[in-house]
């Protein structure tokens, strides 16, 4: 590790214990005239979502009023997920009727994107509503360093709490994707990056006026575009990020993680080449393939995996009429 | 005094109905409380995490003076206007389910569900709650509010945390309401004899090859015929369960060990003692005639007791869930209640809502229901503080 990267980690890596007083906290915030909103984008997440509402409600607005907002931005659940989280006081919105001219696309990035049209915080916080473990550290521990350091645009989470290590140095990381693909990307184009923990944690917190200027991929690709759009146009000195200690929630299978890879490097392929790293890069198939096997007969499914992207939101007319105007 | 009581009564029921929707305005409070004190497993005896849990709440809720003792307990006071007197309110803090098991909540839009949800996570979690909620219907009360939660109340614990405080509380308790998650409407007043046990068996021959003796389940079996033949008087009722047994580890070797757990229930005054007369005969008898080593191990004990039917407690209890429209059930006690029935300190036990279906596993309690049995205990208390436990006295 160079000692640039070293420097940066220490300085821009934080535990939540750090922002546990949550009264210091609303102070500072307040001081400086900030809003913060909550997303949580949904799909079918009945089995969670009423737990994570009722524990930020109650806590981070109820108790202490760090949230200015709750929302949660669903996709189209057939399950109970909207109207659980209304009950308990979340505002609840369907993508396809957010800004319904710019038309309506399926995944995870879509429900992000639009979110910063409909929020209305100078921070928006994104949580995952498959949480198991919930804690008001998940918000917590993410908006504190935007809050203490103007400096700090996106800061993302990671977790990192051995059970049981007998010596003094253990590897820590991501997980199978990040390990497998996105750290060794990382480490041969950008080596800065790879000291950012876990690339793909689907918690992070990030001012509006860095949310706004990004291109969204509404796929698997997200995270990794967020990563490398940042740090091409702001730098490291605009990240930091803070180990929430431990999340519990299901585990995805190999085939679910391929699928995810493929997404991920159609991303990371096409900043390479619109960054002028890779040039004349040949058209790439959109077209994810992989075995299934039953006795010695073999099978060859595939599955259509295109990573389309939303413009950065301020290019939207209704989104700078809506947010520009005013100010 | 009657007039005055009375009069006081009547105020306490008028607010009885806005009480329910203050409550409601805290839901997601009282809501969070539960899914964090439900998420934290609290086996009898392995309470400490979930008392440290409940002693920062309290922090947080301003209370100053926050305590454990010995024996576990958490402890709180809520300071009265003019203090002086005290009331008791107690939930115990231990659950059925070990820390083995998933302890994820989960929340619906009409349920909470969890491993140990019902009994007693709601209870805590109302006494987590209590102190805002006061605050929030500007209830103030003249006697101080002690609140506990108590440890080691369950299965071997029998009420050793209640117990503990009670045997060394400096000062008296006009009275005390146990709070208990499920059922809404009940009403405890009175705690039943109850004789919890197990009676244990060694075989020390069972290991032998060609042993044709039937070993500890054999011997067990013959205890519980033996059993079955005590009569039993269905006025005052009277139950004798069977609760669990275990035994044995293979199919070709007797067992060498094994275990009966039981438990005896009766409103007879003194069965309870003349049962467990029988019991040593019966364990006596067996073990000769099996040649095995038994014993009659008591876990827990509760003798008959409690105030009466008429008591004014209980009647100011009947009047605020009449006017909530809870339908009362009496049913009697072997929880803390005992433990202040046997210190004569006039008490009830409340519950806070309905059970909702759930997996075997686990445990599940409706929503709506609670805002009624939290109105249901403010109230009570305003009753106790307002004096009906003064009219009769102790």
């Amino acid at each position: 590790m160079s000692k640039a990267s070293d420097t940066w980690l220490n300085a821009n890596t934080f535990h939540h214990s750090a922002f546990w007083d949550l009264l210091k906290l609303i102070e500072e915030k307040e001081r400086k005239n900030l809003t913060i909103s909550l997303c949580i984008p949904t799909l079918n997440e009945a089995n969670t979502i009423g737990k994570e509402i009722v524990i930020f409600k109650s806590e981070l607005m109820t108790r202490y009023p760090l949230l200015d907002e709750i929302a949660v931005i669903d996709s189209g659940s057939t399950d109970e997920t909207r109207a659980i989280a209304a009950s308990f006081g979340a505002d609840v919105y369907l993508d396809e009727e957010i800004l319904p001219e710019e038309g309506n696309k399926r995944g995870k990035g879509e429900n992000l994107w639009k979110a910063i049209y409909q929020l209305k915080g100078d921070i928006i916080v994104y949580v995952d509503a498959d949480i198991k473990n919930i804690h008001p550290r998940f918000v917590y521990g993410l908006v504190g360093p935007l809050i203490y350091n103007e400096t700090t645009q996106y800061v993302k989470a990671f977790y990192d709490r051995p059970l049981a290590f007998s010596q003094g140095i253990r590897p820590s990381g991501g997980g199978r994707v990040t390990e497998i693909l996105v750290r060794p990307l990382f480490s041969l184009f950008f080596p800065e990056l790879s000291a950012v923990i876990q690339p793909l944690s689907g918690e992070y917190a990030v001012r509006r006026q860095v949310l706004e200027r990004l291109a969204f991929p509404i796929g698997y690709g997200v995270e990794t575009a967020h990563l490398l759009d940042i740090y091409r146009q702001w730098g490291m000195k605009a990240f930091a990020q803070t180990d929430l200690d431990r999340r519990v929630h299901h585990n995805q299978t190999t085939i679910a993680l391929g699928r995810m890879s493929f997404g991920i490097l159609q991303t990371f392929l096409s900043r390479m080449e619109k960054f002028g790293i890779i040039k004349d890069l040949a058209e790439v198939s959109r077209i994810y393939r992989h075995f299934e096997a039953q006795d010695r007969s073999y099978r060859l499914n595939e599955k259509t995996i295109q990573e389309e992207e939303r413009p950065p939101m301020i290019e939207v007319a209704a989104y700078r009429e809506k947010f520009l105007t005013a100010s | 005094m009657v007039g005055e009581a009375d009069t006081a009564i009547a105020s306490i029921l008028s607010q009885a109905v806005s009480h329910r929707k203050g409550a409601g305005r805290l839901k997601d409070i009282l809501l969070a409380n539960l899914v964090m004190v439900g998420e934290i497993p609290a086996e009898t005896c392995k309470e400490e995490k979930r008392i440290r849990f409940v002693m920062d709440r309290f922090r947080e809720c301003g209370l100053d003076k926050i305590s454990t003792d010995e024996a576990n307990n958490v402890l709180s006071v809520l300071p009265g206007r003019e203090g002086g007197e005290s009331i008791l309110v107690c939930a115990h803090i231990d659950t059925l389910f070990d820390g083995a098991v998933d302890h994820n909540v989960k929340v619906s839009t009409e349920s909470v569900e969890g491993a140990g949800i019902a009994d007693n996570s709601l209870g805590v979690a109302v006494l987590c709650t209590l102190p805002t909620l006061l605050q929030e219907l500007g209830v103030r009360l003249d006697a101080d509010l002690i609140l506990m939660g108590a440890s080691q109340s369950l299965g071997r614990g029998n009420l050793r945390g209640i117990g503990f405080f009670l045997d060394h509380h400096p000062g008296d308790i006009k009275a005390g309401v146990c709070v208990e998650g499920v059922d809404l409407g009940r009403l405890s007043y009175q705690s039943i004899g109850m004789l919890r046990g197990e009676i244990v068996c060694r075989d020390a021959k069972a290991a032998s090859e060609g042993h044709f003796a039937g070993g500890a389940i054999g011997a067990l079996s013959e205890v519980v015929r033996w059993m079955e033949r005590i009569p039993i008087p269905h006025r005052p009722r009277t139950t004798i369960n069977l609760g669990a047994v275990h035994a044995g580890k293979s199919f070709h070797l007797p067992a060498a060990r094994g275990g009966l757990k039981f438990e005896v229930r009766s409103e007879q005054s003194g069965f309870v003692e003349t049962l467990q007369e029988r019991l040593k005969e019966i364990v006596s008898q067996v073990a000769w005639e099996n040649d095995v080593e038994l014993e009659l191990q008591v876990i827990a004990r509760r003798r008959n007791g409690g105030i009466e039917f008429g008591h004014p407690l209980t009647a100011a209890a009947k009047q605020v869930m009449e006017r909530l429209k809870i339908t009362p059930e009496v049913r009697p006690s072997v929880g803390e209640l005992s433990s202040l029935i046997s210190k004569n300190i006039p008490g009830i036990t409340l519950g806070i809502t309905e059970r909702a279906p759930s997996p075997e596993s686990s445990e599940a309690v409706r929503i709506e229901p609670m805002f009624s049995g939290i109105a249901q205990l403010v109230a009570v208390l305003q009753a106790i503080d307002g004096g009906v436990c003064d009219v009769e006295g102790k």
